[in-house]
């Protein structure tokens, strides 16, 4: 025991002895948003380094496999980006940013494309164009995909990009700590290299979080072992803002059996190719919540639709829906979703094509995250700026399948420039000693407790509350109580110990992992307490209705002096030309595709 | 850079020891098969001037080449070495003898002798696989001739008839054929130096060219290439000891109809 | 169910180190990986064990199982029932710590190969037959396990004479792809390293996405690399072509 102690440098810090970096960006994470934003920063010839807690292409982003959305209109002619934004803005249930969404929905054909330049080889549609298909509540096919592998494509192109372009790479570096200068504003980061525990500073003039989301706080999930909000986390603590934080996707279809895959993605794409859902007593009870979408219909409605069916005795033996595409050619399921094959039969001893299998609701996707500038990527502390699922504004209260890979590329983008043209502006920050100090002493500190708490049980308790009390169904009084707990897990985990010495160690990982989604899953509970009603992923049973004054706010949430504050912020209300976009019941495309057809009956 | 572990550890534990006995018994076998065959080889082409009997021409005296200018020893000479180097260029037989005589590797994920440095096909004679194609355009002239001495194996002096002689040079000759035009060079030969089937512009852009078509099917046969390898190896092992004993007159040809 | 499986897991670092044993429930469908988790909860909190998705997709967690390269998060622990499972780390890398090994040879080599250069910029008239080809290779994880069981790299230590299957099924995707440009056969030859391979396949035996890396990639490329520097007839034809249209760019798709 004490040789590992002494083996883990607990012995007074010397500052100057710390591997230092200089760089005018650092980006903070390796997923889509991460390595899009290197790429933007290092059009020119300033410093970028991307630090990542894992290998390179391993980031969260490789998951995603359904597709990325995009108003290409290569199959639905009549798309086009007012309709995208239409369905973003619905779908989010209008608390969402509209100028972020319309932004977005303008610019991400042109991300598409540009992936395809770089190397990404999209499936084909007969006409050479890149095959797109269809996808929960999108008006039209607009989901850009290669089989059911999309998210890998997409790292693996911008990963080969990103090492032919002058940007240092940083594999396997916890950020554990941003730091800032006397005026507040970006200094840089303190973080450790896992392979051996060595510490490094990075002294930057911009910082962009691409760090994605905390799926990792709930005990069924379909997110990677990374996704424990990290960036949000750290960001929150300097000062930075959260927004909407409280809204956390469900996703319908998570495998459920065997219980060492529960969580694991289906995805939606089973459904886009003509997946149907049937409850035990072999009815499609989606014909009874949503008879125009059916099994299409968006993420919060049909993981509420399994839930209920559960409730009322209707589920499967594992307590899910059957989700069934044997209907459809083998050779056809095998071609377009070669993944959900392969995995089904590997893992659970299913060929799902020939029999129905069982799904149920699985965490997800955050949308909430850290408040962010449309524009710019840029949050409220000077210098840091965010993109991807780590930031807010674009899903609302609900997050359309396949927007995520977009909003990665596009806002990935965007920040990337804007840090580079705020690092150009700026001079080197000085570094703080004291900051520097002090984290060495806090990162260390879980060496030297005697007998603490064990970090991956806190972990697994931590998942245990959440799940309970602020899952996919919620009420004051379970959040009340989920406070209470978490409050309890709080004041345990700051008694972690770790075994061992610095060198790969896992134990040791975990805590800084614990740490943020603790703190995290405070401001989901105190957003959610804050939000008194039901608005797409936020499901209360106090308050079962949406209600419209509720959906003129936005909850933005703030750290001071160790405690949460939640404070409203009024919905920016959108503009006059692209409100009238909602006048009428149906999508402008759609409005658009009847006209024509009606002009082409007419003509015949 | 360094190895990941120190020897001792490395190699050590069950793990390795457990699945020793398998591990030498495919190479084994391949290099005592290949062995024989070679063995058997050298017998044929030094110690017999002649591969024929009546209508039948053993695949090793075809076409005779010796005989046509008047060689009177090794007649088999001008031509077999074509099948042998077409054979000892060939991306299936590369991997088993790498495999079985070499040891490069014996056995996948498994310890392998590392003493020489290993150049893999960079240096002679192993650069030279990379005239495999030559040995291919040649071996279908051969092939060609064979197809001949198939024809003309039914053909007896009192006409037609089917013997257990002409059928199994008729199985060889199928086997040949599958083994040739099933091979990587002409698959490349085919198409798949292209990048683009059907890029082309006007009324043909996306339709799928001849080159396309053939390089596809080329690929399907592609993947049996190692079964029509072994097939072939012992059909021409076969028809030639079936000839060599008759002409020695150890065994009678079969009459079926 | 309450059944028991031993694990024998590697444990050490660059000094050395020995296996040991741990006893694991065992559940209905784990695998490996849930085994390594629950070690690493109630026995070995320090256990460094590589891995993200737990789903075979980000391909982090390569090991060794009972001597076969593998993914933990794949290999289901009930085709071992009676058996003690051996978990090693991939044997053709630097040890880091225990199952973790440094991969990072494989990123300096992918930084070397010249990128893909597009003679347009998209989109792109594809079509999918064209592109059935490389898709092929666009199913790689970059688990590196064709890597690790590749003798070249595993026996020979030969990182610097041969960048190994992953990455001539990486070059592969981009040399086929219709819309390149790049010309990369004398790349392959003096620097990837191409003529280490003896295609002798073991790294098609082990790839979890079923790339037939040695017949799809490799041997095709050999071909290609044959067709510029081992083909005499060939070279002057080219010539000749060359000749009569000046104006042709020499990629691929012309040779
Ligand atoms: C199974 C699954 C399927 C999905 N399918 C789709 C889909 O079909 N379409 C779609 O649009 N979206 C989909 N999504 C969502 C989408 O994949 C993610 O939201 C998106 O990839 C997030 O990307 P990102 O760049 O923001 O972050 P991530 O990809 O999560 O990357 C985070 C990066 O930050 C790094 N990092 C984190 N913390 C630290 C730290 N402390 N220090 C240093 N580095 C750190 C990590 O190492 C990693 O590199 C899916 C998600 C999942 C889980
Ligand atoms: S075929 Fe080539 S690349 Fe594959 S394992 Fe064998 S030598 Fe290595
Ligand atoms: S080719 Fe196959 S084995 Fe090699 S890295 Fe890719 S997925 Fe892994
Ligand atoms: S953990 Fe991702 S492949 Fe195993």
């Amino acid at each position: 025991m004490s040789e590992n102690r002494q083996s883990s440098g607990l012995s007074p810090v010397n500052l100057d002895t710390i591997e230092t970096h200089d760089y005018d960006v650092v980006v903070v994470g390796a997923g889509g948003a991460g390595l899009r934003a290197a790429i933007a920063a290092s059009e020119g010839t300033a410093r970028v380094a991307v630090i990542s807690k894992s290998l390179l292409g391993k980031a969260h982003t490789v998951m995603a496999e359904g597709g990325v959305a995009a108003s290409l209109g290569n199959v639905d002619s009549d798309d086009s980006w007012d309709t995208h934004f239409y369905d973003t803005m619905k779908s989010g249930h209008f608390i969402n940013q509209y100028r972020t969404a319309e932004i977005f929905a303008k610019e991400v054909p042109d991300r598409v494309l540009e992936l395809e330049t770089w190397g990404a080889v999209f499936d084909r549609t007969p006409a050479g164009k890149i095959m797109q298909r269809p996808f929960g509540a999108h008006s039209f096919r607009r989901l850009a995909h290669i089989g059911d592998r999309t998210g890998k494509e997409l790292i693996r192109t911008l990963q080969y990009k990103v090492i032919h372009q002058n940007v240092d790479i940083f594999q396997e570096v916890t950020t554990t700590r941003l730091l800032t200068d006397e005026e507040g504003r970006i200094a840089g980061l303190f973080g450790y290299y896992r392979e051996d525990g060595h510490f490094v500073v990075f002294r930057a003039k911009a910082i962009v979080l691409a760090t994605g989301g905390f799926g990792k706080a709930y005990k069924v999930t379909s997110n990677s072992w990374e996704s424990t909000g990290d960036g949000a986390a750290l960001a929150f603590r300097i000062g930075a803002e959260l927004m909407d934080i409280e809204m956390v996707q469900f996703h319908p279809t998570g495998m459920v059996w065997p219980p060492g895959v529960r969580g694991l993605l289906v995805t939606e794409g089973v459904r886009g190719e003509g997946g149907l859902l049937y409850n035990s007593k072999h009815e499609r009870f989606m014909l009874r919540y949503d008879p125009v979408q059916q099994e299409l219909s968006s993420r919060d409605v049909v993981a509420r639709s399994i839930f209920k069916e559960n409730q009322a005795e209707r589920g499967t033996p594992h307590g899910g829906a059957w989700l069934d595409i044997s209907h459809l050619p083998a050779t056809m399921v095998k071609a377009k979703l070669p993944g959900m094959y392969e995995q089904f039969l590997s893992l659970a001893d299913v060929d799902i094509t020939r029999e129905a299998f069982e799904v149920a609701p699985t965490t997800h996707y955050v949308m909430g995250g850290i408040r962010v500038d449309p524009e710019t990527e840029a949050t409220n502390v000077p210098g840091l700026y965010a993109a991807g699922e780590v930031a807010c504004g674009l899903h609302g209260a609900n997050r359309l399948g396949g927007n995520s890979l977009g909003d990665i590329l596009v806002f990935g983008r965007r920040a990337g420039m804007a840090a580079l043209a705020y690092a150009q502006s700026v001079d080197y920050p000085t570094l703080i000693p004291a900051q520097i100090e002090e984290e060495v002493r806090r990162v260390l500190a879980p060496f030297s407790r005697q007998d603490g708490e064990r970090p991956y049980h806190m972990m697994s308790e931590l998942q245990e509350i959440m799940t309970t009390y602020a899952g996919i169904v919620r009420s004051g009084e379970s959040l009340a109580a989920g406070l209470e707990h978490l409050e309890l897990l709080r004041l345990r985990a700051e008694r972690m110990a770790v075994q061992g010495s610095r060198a790969y160690n896992p134990g040791w990982h975990t805590v800084f992992d614990v740490e943020s989604l603790i703190l995290l899953g405070e401001a989901v509970i105190r957003g959610a307490l804050a939000r008194k009603e039901s608005r797409g992923a936020q499901w209360r049973t106090d308050y079962p209705e949406e209600l419209p004054e509720m959906g003129k706010v936005n909850f933005v949430q703030t750290w001071a002096d160790g405690h949460v504050v939640v404070r409203e912020e009024p919905v920016e209300p959108m503009p006059e030309h692209l409100a009238k976009l909602f006048e009428s019941d149906q999508a402008p495309g759609v409005v658009r595709q009847a006209a024509r057809k009606a002009n082409q009956g007419g003509g015949s | 850079m360094a190895q990941p572990l120190p020897r001792e550890t490395r190699n050590a534990g069950p793990a390795r020891r457990q699945r020793a006995p398998r591990l030498w018994l495919e190479p084994t076998v391949t290099a005592v098969v290949f062995g024989l065959f070679v063995l058997y080889s050298l017998w044929e082409v030094f110690f017999h001037n002649n591969g024929v009997y009546g209508n039948y021409v053993s695949p090793f005296f075809s076409p005779q080449v010796g005989r046509w200018f008047g060689m009177k020893s090794f007649i088999a000479f001008p031509v077999v070495w074509i099948p042998f180097l077409f054979r000892g260029t060939c991306y299936y037989y590369r991997k088993e003898y790498n495999r079985a005589w070499f040891w490069h590797p014996s056995a996948c994920a498994s310890p392998e002798p590392t003493g020489r440095r290993y150049t893999g096909e960079s240096r002679f004679p192993f650069s030279w696989t990379n005239l495999h194609r030559y040995f291919w355009y040649l071996a279908v002239i051969v092939l060609i001739f064979l197809w001949k001495d198939t024809v003309q194996a039914f053909f007896f002096t009192h006409g037609f008839a089917v013997h257990l002689g002409s059928l199994l040079m008729l199985v060889n000759a199928i086997f040949l054929t599958l083994y040739t035009f099933s091979c990587h060079a002409f698959r490349h030969l085919v198409g798949g130096g292209k990048d683009c089937n059907s890029c082309a512009f006007g009324p043909n852009a996306g339709k799928a060219t001849t080159s396309y078509t053939l390089w596809t099917k080329v690929s399907r046969w592609n993947q049996r290439h190692g079964s029509w390898a072994w097939a072939s190896l012992f059909s021409v092992w076969v028809v030639d000891l079936y000839v060599r004993l008759l002409i020695m007159g150890v065994i009678h040809d079969v009459r079926f109809f | 169910m309450s059944e028991e499986m031993v694990l024998s897991v590697f444990r050490g670092d660059q000094t050395g180190g020995r296996e040991e044993e741990f006893h694991v429930p065992l559940e209905t469908g784990m695998v490996v990986l849930d085994a390594l988790h629950y070690i690493q909860a109630e026995h070995a909190p320090d256990l460094a064990v590589r891995w993200n998705c737990k789903a075979a997709h980000c391909g982090s967690c390569s090991a060794e199982i009972n001597g076969r390269p593998k993914l933990l998060c794949k290999t289901r622990l009930d085709q071992y029932e009676g058996q003690v499972v051996h978990v090693r780390p991939m044997h053709a890398f630097p040890l880091i710590k225990d199952l973790v090994t440094d991969v990072s040879s494989n990123y300096r080599a992918a930084k070397q190969i010249p990128a893909f250069s597009p003679r347009t910029p998209a989109p792109f008239t594809m079509y999918q037959r064209d592109v059935d080809r490389v898709q092929e290779f666009h199913q790689c994880i970059e688990c590196f396990l064709c890597q690790d069981t590749c003798h070249v790299l595993r026996d020979h230590n030969a990182r610097d004479r041969y960048f190994g299957p992953r990455m001539m099924a990486k070059i592969a995707e981009w040399e086929m792809h219709p819309m390149d440009t790049q010309d990369r056969r004398e790349f392959l030859k003096d620097v990837a390293g191409l003529p280490m391979c003896n295609v002798t396949r073991c790294c098609v035996e082990v790839c979890p996405e079923h790339i037939v890396i040695t017949d799809n990639a490799i041997i095709p490329l050999k071909e290609r690399v044959a067709d510029l520097y081992w083909d005499p007839i060939r070279a002057i034809f080219r010539r000749f072509q060359r000749s009569s249209t000046s104006s042709q760019p020499s990629s691929t798709v012309t040779s």
